[in-house]
């Protein structure tokens, strides 16, 4: 599961080999650890002339949250973060002047920086000049992620339906983005709507006080999953099946969850896990659906078994499960799926893994007004190349080129995909509802 | 209690006191020891999954399962208790230093007992009657055993004068000491189960037994059928999820035969009681006998303060206990009927019948003891001169016993099957008493070396 090339060409003589060859030369990124400082240094913040009024807003929120702000370029920083401003422009003609300010500071962009675009949606009946200077943004961002360097991401809120520009869901948004919690998140451009949100009380304890379900929890990414949930202070119920249970009660010890040995697939899971969450905990706010599994194949090769498995729990499941939770009334319920780069490229042997992974994007779309209906939101992550035991097993030139098809040059960690999934499922967070949000180091397939 | 009887004595079945309702049987001032659930591993045979295995590691992830089934992690338990049978001399704080290495509160106290195969249900009874006293509020009972990783210890001759050797103080002494060792006593001494008063092995003891009330060994092989078809279908129904946490990558009992039928159990050859006199035929095989297995199992026992505090479910009481031991030494009793005494005394003090239960959990040490077991409390003259009744005691319904299987199929982990069975017996009655809304009630019966047996009283709350 380690990196050994990204570890060589940051440390001793390796690295100093690898500067004079011209290597390519992944980033260590920076993670999340409570008590550090949310950027790693000053922010500046710019915006074309209509948006100064909103960028003068979010300055004094970041400026709130204890972080140095400016408003000017200059020489003698060694920039943290970079906030683009543009949400109130009307022509592409307008956004000239703090594109070019943003460009102008990134060679002293600092390792691990961040750039942050804050837009409106275009949408059906804007005029045509306005929905093209809105919508430029998102090519605009994709690109300047890719002209990133040392572990920076750009990524983008994208502001729907008059949503506040300093409403709670967009400051969550801003303050996911800018942190090291979304250390592989990179070229993203994330919608978010008008939502009552609260913000927290501590912003590195979002979840105090809630109940979550993680399934598939026994190891790799949702053992990730439990622990950042727990870390960010939920009460986690471990599923897995029962023959999964051994690293089941593992993570359960470790994150001072209880542990629940049930099939996601059995008819009754979703009443048995709300039951499990009421009784021994007092309620259900969070349900994270991490179960899936791989049988790979061509089509030409494919088994009904193989097939059928696949959808079973990867999909199936799912879809029964929230039926059960939103018939039995839970309010306020959060509902982050796991989808993948595969259900949204496609991946040569996976049409299976594919089309449950697609589904669940389907269905979350489809969720979210159900959800919202009680309170609640649905949203997906969709990993790319992740660290875990599975993909060590993918033979050695093979994994290689694929931890090194993205942006950031290199695979991310399980917990890279769990504070994704905590910003979702945070209260914070209910202005994003419906949306898939890649955790994937802007890999070069797909969006 | 020389006559045999028919093993069919359905006829004389006497429930003396049918349909009783449940009621509380605790001592005035004492108060219900809860059992809140458990966890074991599956049970192994001997030499295989778990043959690197030792005992501290195997109950360290009993508890673990456990704490990790109902949010135990940094809880200090009142006490936890336990054993295991076969025990090395370095594990003399077994349950103590199994406790250190899981999840609970260090500062959780605990201490080793041991009553042979009874162990963990007399594990579980201690831990009840600490709780109805209310000396402590929480309880682990449990118990662990291998066969595979079980000591060896060296010849009498050889540990005398190794004792010798460290005792001296000068080389000459020490050279003296080792110059008394003989060839023969470097052979090691494997550990056996033999009874230490007779010489003979538990099954050539049950095998008299089996003799004397004429059990067919066709009547053992349908109770070993029984059993393998039991705890096939409870585990295929799931039974087991909330019970049970696989370890080593074995998810399931790896004794357990699923498929196997009559005509297979026919084919196995008598392993015990082939010395038997004439006219009498060894009946027991590898098939209706109890495998050496490796396991561990716990139960959480709580008062139902405790247990509400937590949030905790709660499956059943631990009602009462009964011990009792015979004189097998002088051929008065078989090794293995001590529970046949147990029982009518337990029961006298409920007042309840042999026929107030709806589930029967007796151990399987052997499929013979469960019918001669049950052969004795048909029996009038038996009952009458060695339980000092009036009348049989009774038959039970057949249907209402090891409904889940027991030992012959699951593998019998000494010390780990009383957790194994209380846990069991608990859950069987609490999905009765919500099925039925009505209460019910489970009879444990456990056989023990040295002539001993533990019985004890599970209703549902």
């Amino acid at each position: 599961m380690t990196d050994s090339y990204t570890k060589a060409v940051n440390s001793g003589l390796t690295k100093t080999l690898a500067k004079k060859l011209g290597l390519p030369r992944p980033a260590i990124l920076r993670r999340f650890r409570a008590g550090d400082p949310l950027t790693v240094g000053p922010v500046l913040v710019v915006s074309d002339d209509a948006s100064a009024g909103d960028a003068d807003a979010l300055a004094k929120t970041l400026h709130g949250w204890g972080l140095d702000v400016r408003r000017q370029p200059t020489d003698d920083a060694r920039w943290g973060a970079v906030l683009l401003v543009l949400t109130e422009v009307t022509q592409p003609t307008d956004v000239s002047g703090a594109v070019l300010a943003a460009g102008s500071v990134l060679r002293r962009l600092a390792p691990n920086g961040r750039v942050v675009t804050v837009s409106r949606a275009a949408a059906a009946g804007d005029a045509p000049a306005l929905a093209a200077a809105r919508h430029g943004v998102d090519g605009f961002l994709r690109s300047l992620a890719k002209e990133l360097r040392a572990g920076a991401t750009g990524n983008g809120i994208v502001l729907t339906d008059d949503a506040p520009v300093d409403g709670t869901s967009t400051l969550a948004t801003l303050r996911f983005f800018l942190s090291a919690r979304s250390a592989y998140v990179d070229g993203q451009l994330l919608p978010v709507g008008p939502a009552d949100a609260e913000a927290p009380a501590d912003w590195d304890r979002p979840l105090a006080g809630k109940v979550a379900v993680v399934t598939g929890a026994a190891r790799g990414i949702g053992a990730a999953i439990a622990k950042t949930l727990a870390r960010d202070g939920a009460t986690v119920v471990c599923v897995d099946v029962p023959a999964a249970g051994e690293g089941l009660a593992r993570t359960a010890n470790a994150v001072g969850g209880t542990a629940l040995q049930l099939d996601v697939t059995s008819e009754d899971a979703g009443h048995r896990i709300l039951e499990h969450a009421r009784t021994r905990h007092g309620g259900l706010d969070i349900v994270v659906h991490n179960a899936g599994i791989l049988r790979d194949k061509l089509l030409a090769n494919m088994s009904p078994d193989k097939w059928d498995a696949v959808i079973a729990v990867n999909l199936e499941a799912q879809l029964r499960i929230n039926a059960q939770l939103l018939d039995a009334g839970v309010q306020g319920l959060r509902i982050v799926s796991l989808a993948s780069t595969s259900g949204i490229a496609g991946n040569k042997g996976q049409t299976n893994y594919g089309y449950s992974k697609a589904g669940v994007i389907g269905h979350t779309r489809a969720t979210a007004p159900l959800a919202a209906a009680q309170g609640g939101t649905a949203n997906a992550v969709a990993p790319g190349f992740i660290e875990t035991e599975m993909t060590a097993s993918i033979p050695f030139a093979t994994r290689e080129v694929a931890r090194r098809l993205n942006s950031l040059q290199q695979g991310g960690r399980p917990v890279d995909v769990a504070e994704a999934i905590v910003f979702l499922a945070s209260p914070a967070s209910a202005g994003v509802n419906g949306q898939v949000l890649r955790v994937c180091g802007q890999n070069l397939v797909g969006q | 209690m020389a006559t045999r009887k028919p093993s069919d004595g359905s006829s004389r079945s006497t429930s003396r006191t049918p349909a009783r309702a449940a009621r509380s049987s605790a001592p005035a001032g004492a108060r219900d020891a809860l059992i809140v659930g458990g966890n074991r591993i599956p049970f192994s045979r001997a030499g295989k999954k778990y043959a690197d295995a030792s005992n501290q590691e195997m109950f360290t992830a009993a508890l673990e399962g456990l704490v990790a089934r109902f949010g135990l992690q940094g809880e200090r338990i009142g006490e936890v208790v336990g054993g295991a049978v076969l025990k090395h001399s370095r594990d003399f704080n077994l349950v103590r230093e199994s406790v250190l290495g899981s999840s609970l509160s260090p500062q959780t106290p605990a201490f080793d007992l041991q009553q042979a195969c009874a162990t963990g249900l007399e594990a579980a009874i201690t831990v009840a009657n600490k709780i109805r006293l209310g000396q402590i509020e929480s309880g682990i009972a449990g118990g662990t055993d291998t066969v595979s990783d079980a000591p060896v210890a060296v010849s009498e001759g050889l540990r005398r004068a190794l004792l010798d050797a460290s005792h001296a103080k000068t080389l000459q002494a020490r050279l003296k000491a080792f110059a008394k060792i003989r060839p023969s006593d470097l052979k090691p001494l494997t550990p056996a189960t033999d009874e230490p008063r007779t010489g003979l092995s538990m099954g050539e003891h049950q095998a008299i037994t089996t003799a004397r009330w004429g059990i067919s060994r066709t009547a053992q092989d349908e109770v070993a059928l029984a059993s393998h078809q039991h705890l096939a279908a409870a585990w295929d129904a799931g039974f087991f999820d909330d019970l049970v946490t696989p370890f080593r990558g074995l998810v399931r009992d790896d004794n357990l035969r699923a498929d196997t039928s009559m005509e297979k159990l026919a084919k196995l050859k008598p392993v015990f009681g082939r010395g038997l006199a004439e006219p009498a035929e060894p009946t027991m095989t590898a098939g209706n006998s109890t495998p050496l297995t490796d396991g561990a199992s716990a139960v959480l026992l709580a008062s139902r303060e405790w247990a509400e505090e937590r949030d905790l479910p709660v499956l059943a009481r631990l009602v009462d206990a009964e011990t009792a031991a015979v004189d097998f030494v002088h051929g008065h009793d078989g090794l293995l009927m001590a529970p046949v005494h147990a029982v009518p005394r337990l029961l006298a003090r409920n007042d309840l019948g042999l026929g107030d239960f709806d589930f029967y959990e007796i151990h399987e040490a052997f499929a013979s003891t469960v019918l001669t077991t049950l052969a004795a409390w048909e029996d009038a003259d038996y009952c009458k001169s060695e339980l000092g009744l009036d009348a049989p005691l009774g038959s039970i319904d057949r249907e209402r016993l090891n409904v889940n299987g027991s030992s012959l199929a699951a593998g019998h982990p000494f010390a780990a099957t009383g957790g194994r069975i209380v846990a069991t017996a608990a859950k069987l009655v609490a999905t009765k008493a919500a099925e039925t809304g009505k209460p019910a009630r489970a009879l444990v019966s456990i056989c023990a070396a040295g002539g001993l047996g533990a019985t004890a009283i599970i209703e549902s709350v």
